[in-house]
């Protein structure tokens, strides 16, 4: 059976219900919640702090260190906690796509801490990891050119959508996710995997769909930061 | 010709703010090509040709001339370590930390023991790495008893308010001894706990709510 309309009722083309909150845990730097669907990210900034050890310490420039983990009942089979090599990845990939909106050159021998936790899961999390990230960092104070904006695009099917859910990875005839980071101010993408197969057309139309979600994020996550320090008046 | 884009009094990070060439970046801000960009969090501020934005939060960056509150963290043969809130220790020299000879050999714990809470000077920095600082100057000294309030070091210039008036009236209205430092830290020392519990409500309440115009009158009524 061809897939013709999405398992939630959404169209091609529509994100899920997006809530963010800023400053959820008060003891770090900076942090901020986000939720897209039922996937829940949150994310926390430590410091610019010494680096320990030291031989991982860079005098020219400071280091950003990224940890991502999902939470043991994060999904409906058990996950065991702990680093793995799912998790080391995408910890290093979101580490890679958050630095060139960083200026890091500040802080020599030292290191930013960004840890992401998924309480909750249901496809995406990467994705939501990076935009929880991106804005405990802006709430951290920690210099920024601009926001990194994430977003999975991918095929069902046969069909080209946007932020797709698990029945949707699941889905039986097959399904390709593409998590897609952009820079949304020049448009740079920062981060690009996929896991599955597309043709060359394919992947542009799905990237030109990852560049409209991105900007819809980007309004919603600009709108966020901006209310909550209107909240704070 | 330039002009300012935005008419947004609050600006985060990204977000362009001027284009033209007849517009300069400050505090807070980037030029990238023809357009500033905000790099932080803030409130927007145009100064003739400056573009600043004030940071709402953000890392302690030590300047030379800071007064600051620190911790004595570790004692070596040379003097101490100072925990200031950056991310290295600053350090104190034998010859800087008293106004009295310090003898070789002698028992540094003496003059500062570990844990204690000095009000120190920046007075040289190497690359950020390396912060040295002295207790030779007035009001420089060791801080005993009283308590310690940490707030954003973004936030310090507005409870010191203009001339000192912020502190001043906090001062006066609790009858408080305090030393706000540039850092972030401050100490408050009263007659009373009462007196130092008003007094840190205070400064709290002065951080939670910077961004108001016409704090001072709002502090001097809610210290009664």
């Amino acid at each position: 059976m061809a897939y013709t309309k999405r398992l939630d009722g959404r169209s091609m083309d529509q994100l899920r219900e997006m809530e963010a909150e800023i400053g959820v845990i008060s003891r770090a730097q900076g942090s901020a919640r986000f939720k897209i669907g039922d996937t829940v990210a949150i994310a926390a900034v430590y410091g610019p702090r010494e680096l320990h050890p030291r031989f991982l310490q860079n005098p020219q420039k400071g280091v950003l260190r990224c940890e991502y983990d999902m939470m043991s009942f994060s999904v409906a089979e058990r996950k065991r906690p702990g680093p793995s090599r799912r998790s080391q990845e995408i910890s290093y990939v979101t580490g890679k796509c958050l630095e060139p909106v960083l200026d890091l050159n500040k802080y020599p021998n030292t290191v930013i801490d960004v840890f992401i936790y998924i309480p909750q899961a249901n496809a995406g999390t990467r994705c939501a990891g990076i935009c929880a990230a991106t804005l405990a960092l802006a709430d951290a104070g920690i210099p920024m050119k601009d926001l990194v904006v994430a977003v999975s695009v991918g095929k069902v099917g046969e069909k080209i959508v946007i932020d797709l859910t698990k029945e949707e990875e699941d889905y039986l005839d097959g399904a390709t996710d593409i998590p897609v980071a952009i820079m949304p101010r020049n448009g740079k993408i920062t981060l690009l995997q996929l896991d599955g197969g597309v043709s060359k057309e394919e992947l542009k139309e799905a990237l030109i769909l990852a560049k409209k979600g991105c900007e819809k994020i980007y309004e919603f996550l600009q709108d966020t930061l901006k209310k909550s320090v209107e909240a704070a008046k | 010709m330039g002009q300012i884009l935005t008419k947004d009094k609050i600006v985060i990070p990204g977000q362009v703010i001027a284009e033209g060439m007849d517009y300069l970046p400050s505090n807070g801000t980037v030029r990238e090509g023809e357009k500033i960009i905000s790099v932080t969090t803030g409130l927007l501020k145009v100064d003739g040709r400056l573009v600043n934005v004030l940071s709402l939060k953000g890392p302690y960056m030590p300047k030379i001339g800071d007064s600051v509150i620190g911790q004595v963290v570790d004692i070596t043969l040379g003097g101490w370590q100072i925990e200031i809130g950056t991310a290295y220790p600053a350090g104190l020299s034998l010859k800087d930390a008293s106004q009295e000879y310090i003898e070789r050999g002698v028992d540094l714990t003496r003059y500062f023991n570990f844990r204690e809470i000095v009000f120190a000077k920046i007075t040289n920095i190497v690359r950020t790495k390396i912060i040295d600082l002295t207790m030779r100057g007035p009001g420089l000294r060791k801080l005993e008893a009283g308590r310690i309030v940490k707030v954003t070091p973004s936030k310090v210039p507005r409870i010191i308010g203009k001339q000192g008036s912020m502190i001043g009236v906090i001062k006066e209205k609790t009858k408080c001894n305090i030393l706000v430092g540039q850092n972030g830290i401050a100490w408050i020392k009263g007659e009373t706990q009462a007196d130092e519990i008003k007094a840190e409500q205070a400064i709290l309440k002065i951080e939670k709510e910077s961004h108001i115009e016409g704090l001072t009158e709002k502090i001097e009524k809610f210290l009664g």
